[in-house]
């Protein structure tokens, strides 16, 4: 069974439409880019699969069922802006997180911290903007879900920061997960892609494995975007 | 090991020879277990799914085999080996000469090239 579907999904904001007539399916155990300019809708299409925003029609299933309760245990989320409390330590949030999640594995978070060689006791607020965002995605990825969901993690980070995130992608991604990432900078992530969905103004223009992409054009995903966009 | 990509061409394609490259030149001796999918992935940047794809296909090609509950091992067939070292070998042979016979050079200017004027 499909992991999500999504039908004539619409998303209007008054007059205006944010989204329009999305089709999509997403598999079990993929990592899936979704790639597009800004403001071409990507950030409207996760806060639907995340049950944030209430579609204008359509509608999003999570293995068979509407999306809602039940879904949402198993959808991680990183949105784009940072929702933590500054005040607190990385401690205290981790245990937040403990407490707020079933699924939240605070051995598997404090493996993937060790990397970066954060004392416990620090408070957010003392951290780097990059150290930030790295907290915030080892968060999301030490739940126990079926689906990722990554709004822009590489958005403004430095090279390194960019590999750690990277490294910690594929390091956290289990069998049978799936992960859906938004990103406009696809030459950096467009190695570790299973398929590509190419979002222009509310509508899905192109959805294909990456590699097939490849093959047919000899293009790299980026140069394929960037042909179709003309940006 | 290293791992070197392009992103213009399929990532299996590429995994696959570099992969068959380490078998054959001994980086990953025969008969020695493979890292773990996972493993591999890690170490060259790409999806745990490519790197499964990849290792299937070089399972189809024997040079590597499952051993159930173990993990992928090397084959220790001298004779595979061999055979997909030459075919390797070809594939550089052809490059080399089409790319010499672009400048002038026929066959046998190219070997008499590489035997005589190589400096």
């Amino acid at each position: 069974m499909a992991l999500l579907t999504i039908n004539h999904l619409s998303k209007s904001f008054g007059e205006e439409a944010a989204l329009t007539d999305v089709n999509l399916t997403i598999e079990p155990g993929r990592i899936i880019g979704l790639l597009g300019k800004n403001g071409a809708g990507k950030t409207t299409l996760l806060k639907l699969i995340c049950d944030l925003l209430t579609p204008t029609d359509g509608e999003v299933l999570f293995e068979g069922a509407p999306i809602g309760v039940e879904s949402k245990k198993e959808i991680a989320f990183l949105p784009e802006r940072t929702y933590l409390d500054k005040s607190m330590t990385i401690q205290q949030t981790l245990r937040m997180f403990q407490d707020f999640y079933d699924n939240f594995d605070v051995n598997k978070a404090k493996k993937l911290l060790a990397d970066l060689d954060l004392p416990e006791d620090r408070q957010i607020s003392k951290l780097s903007k990059g150290m930030q965002e790295k907290l915030q995605l080892v968060l999301v990825m030490a739940r126990k879900a079926k689906l990722y969901i990554l709004d822009e993690p590489l958005g403004g980070v430095d090279p390194a920061t960019r590999d750690y995130i990277l490294d910690t992608i594929l390091r956290s991604f289990d069998d049978g997960a799936s992960l859906l990432i938004s990103t406009h900078l696809i030459a950096d992530i467009e190695r570790i892609l299973d398929d590509v969905i190419f979002l222009d103004r509310g509508k899905v223009l192109l959805t294909a494995q990456a590699d097939d992409l490849r093959n047919e054009t000899g293009l790299s995903v980026d140069d394929n975007f960037r042909r179709m966009f003309k940006c | 090991m290293e791992f070197q990509f392009d992103n213009e061409r399929p990532i299996y394609i590429q995994l696959v020879q570099q992969l068959r490259i380490a078998v054959v030149s001994g980086d990953f001796a025969p008969g020695s277990r493979l890292p773990s999918v996972r493993e591999l992935a890690l170490t060259a940047k790409v999806n745990p799914n490519t790197m499964q794809k990849a290792l299937t296909e070089l399972e189809g090609e024997g040079l590597v085999f499952t051993e159930r509950t173990n993990g992928k091992f090397v084959t220790t067939d001298e004779g595979l080996l061999l055979r997909a070292k030459r075919a390797l070998a070809q594939g550089y042979a052809d490059r080399f000469l089409g790319e010499m016979a672009q400048i002038g050079y026929d066959r046998a200017g190219a070997l008499s090239y590489l035997q005589d004027d190589l400096t």
